[in-house]
């Protein structure tokens, strides 16, 4: 028998969707193990959130009304108060930035061996995790050679949990102990748009660290005009100062479902899918057969950008 | 005052390479200073740089003798002194989890006595993304995790930080000391080393540790995850590919662009 708890995340008053994915991996780790599937709320609008999770598959939801945004400090003093109690042998968790944030304290308080980022979960008399190494070129099955176990899930992998079910709702408290509280959440900032928003872009030409060098930029920008498109980037563009944070596409910086994403000399990784993987068509241009941005494109080249890209110039002049 | 920058020479692999056993073949991987740990060790530097106090910059890595080339790096960018634990006891081991590296931080962090520490928000190689928070947990100091801001007040105790959230969201936030933080890409733009930090770097000290000297054994490496298999993934590519020379391919990709009404006139 295999209990799970499965800690969902909201912010700023919704739910997010990786707490309707974490049910469904929860559910299936259960399987048929005559384990029960429990989540834990904590902060926020506990009550309403608990309704909306009130889903198939879940047997407990706890509610823990503490605070209205999440810290780190009392989500990790809940789910170690709520483990003591239910000692379920998974802790599941979504490797989120807020997950990044508690997850391995979570793990390192209650002495559990932690995997994190799992894009496959196998119970079959021990947990099997499948996860990537090496930028994506490499997967790995890692086996838990202990009891229990913490885990983290990559948001995205798992679909979301629809089906209405009637859980148990239960008010949980605990004593928290505000001397360990020691970080405040002072508030939140919109990155904020220029003068141009690329998530109203019809067609994105998208630039990465295969440009190599800032000059280089200007051959995409070309590009970008001959098709009358807008210019956005992939992080080390941004972080290297070339482009400005507003051109910035994936997890961290803009969602866009363009008709066209013309992915020039960018690998795929999944904090940049997360954030074009809505497009209707997109295009990779790589040097590298095997980069994961072929893995969702539509339209590929293998090639070198500094050969295609003029050439596509030149097809539109 | 002290930082403590942990950090790790992480491996890439080339575009074409081989596997053998539960790892890359070693000629396919090319050695460098994780992305994110050369954030971290630019921001312990400028925090060195901007004190009017003395504050000393020591790097930590827990890596095999070969990773001193790529830890020297950091010392010609400004850091003070490095730490580098090994022991035979790692040699063998596939996958150092995050439970592992915890043990053998926090005994750095006892010999050394810090009052803050920085990481990098994940290593590139096998992207655990943990271990700053867990050694946090473990010395008993507060964190915060994915930092793209950093304002310190050591006078104040207390360091104003910048959580960037997904969406372009960022979560500002008061972090009591001492800490560990997290260091994301962007936070600032690392330094190249110049001449003569090179030249000074040769003489800054790399001291090796082994798992007694920090009062150690084989038990604290010993981890209860099992690396049983590594490979290729099944590429789940359906992309119509252009085939031929670059005229080609761009001719035949702007066809279809065309067709779909892009750069049309
Ligand atoms: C918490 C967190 C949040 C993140 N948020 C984001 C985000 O919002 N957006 C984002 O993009 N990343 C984000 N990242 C970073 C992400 O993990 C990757 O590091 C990043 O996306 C890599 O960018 P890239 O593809 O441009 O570079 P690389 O991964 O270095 O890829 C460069 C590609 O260019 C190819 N190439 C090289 N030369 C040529 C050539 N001559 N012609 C054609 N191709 C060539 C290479 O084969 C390679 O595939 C985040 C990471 C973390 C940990
Ligand atoms: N072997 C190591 N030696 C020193 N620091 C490490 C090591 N592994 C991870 N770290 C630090 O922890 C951060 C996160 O790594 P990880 O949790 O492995 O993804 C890295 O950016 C490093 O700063």
């Amino acid at each position: 028998m295999s209990d799970v708890l499965a800690v969902v995340e909201h912010r700023r008053g919704s739910l997010r969707d990786v707490s309707f994915e974490l049910v469904t991996a929860g559910a299936d780790l259960v399987g048929d193990t005559g384990g029960d599937l429990h989540l834990a709320v904590i902060g926020g609008d506990v009550d309403a959130f608990a309704e909306e999770l009130s889903l198939a598959g879940v047997d407990a939801i706890h509610t823990v009304a503490e605070g209205d945004e999440f810290n780190h400090d009392v989500s990790v003093q809940a789910v170690a108060a709520l483990s003591e109690e239910l000692d379920p042998t998974y802790v599941l968790m979504g490797n989120t930035v807020n997950g990044l944030d508690y997850a391995p304290a979570v793990a390192e308080r209650l002495d559990l061996p932690l995997v994190t980022d799992a894009i496959g979960l196998q119970n079959d008399g021990g947990l099997v995790v499948t996860r990537e190494m090496y930028a994506s070129k490499v997967e790995s099955t890692v086996e838990v050679d202990a009891d229990r176990a913490a885990v983290t899930v990559r948001p995205g992998e798992w679909d979301a949990a629809e089906e209405p079910g009637e859980p148990a709702v239960e008010a949980f408290s605990f004593d928290l102990n505000e001397s360990l509280v020691r970080s405040r959440v002072t508030g939140f900032e919109e990155v904020g748009s220029g003068d141009v928003d690329i998530a109203d872009a019809d067609v994105l030409v998208s630039v990465g660290r295969g440009i190599e060098e800032e000059e280089n930029i200007e051959l995409v920008r070309e590009l970008a005009d001959a098709l009358g498109a807008t210019l956005s980037s992939s992080r080390p563009i941004v972080d290297n100062g070339w482009l400005p944070k507003d051109r910035q596409v994936g997890q961290s910086g803009k969602v866009v479902t363009p008709k066209f994403y013309i992915a020039i000399g960018i690998s795929g990784a999944v904090q940049h899918v997360a954030g074009m993987k809505g497009a209707e068509n997109i295009v990779a241009i790589n040097t590298d057969p095997d980069a994961p941005i072929f893995d969702i494109a539509d339209y590929g080249i293998v090639g070198d950008l500094f050969e295609v890209v003029p050439e596509l110039i030149e097809q539109f002049e | 005052m002290k930082v403590l920058v942990t950090v790790k020479e992480v491996a890439e692999v080339e575009e074409d390479f081989e596997l053998d056993g539960l790892r890359v073949a070693d000629q396919y991987l090319d050695y460098d200073l994780n992305e994110w740990d050369e954030y971290a060790v630019e921001e312990a530097v400028q925090i060195a740089e901007e004190s009017d106090d003395d504050v000393e910059v020591v790097a930590v890595t827990i890596g095999p003798e070969r990773s001193e080339e790529t830890i020297r790096m950091a010392l010609a960018k400004g850091v003070d002194r490095a730490v580098r634990v090994w022991d035979d006891a790692l040699d063998g081991v596939d996958l150092l989890d995050v439970g592992a590296k915890t043990r053998l931080l926090s005994a750095v962090v006892e010999d050394e006595d810090p009052d803050l520490v920085l990481t990098g928000v994940q290593a590139n190689d096998d992207s655990f993304g943990a271990t700053g928070v867990s050694l946090a947990s473990a010395i008993d100091f507060e964190w915060a995790a994915v930092v793209n801001a950093l304002d310190l007040d050591a006078d104040g105790g207390v360091a104003n930080v910048r959580r960037e959230l997904e969406g372009g969201v960022e979560e500002l936030t008061e972090v009591d000391l001492p800490a560990v933080l997290t260091i994301q890409t962007g936070i600032n733009e690392p330094r190249y080393a110049s001449l003569r930090g090179i030249r000074q770097a040769q003489s800054k000290e790399i001291k090796p540790l082994a798992l007694s000297d920090l009062g150690l054994d084989a038990a604290a490496v010993e981890s209860d995850l099992v690396l049983t298999d590594v490979y290729e993934p099944e590429t789940e590519s359906a992309a119509t590919y252009f085939e031929g020379d670059a005229g080609e391919q761009a001719a035949e990709l702007a066809t279809v662009l065309r067709e779909k009404g892009v750069g049309a006139q």
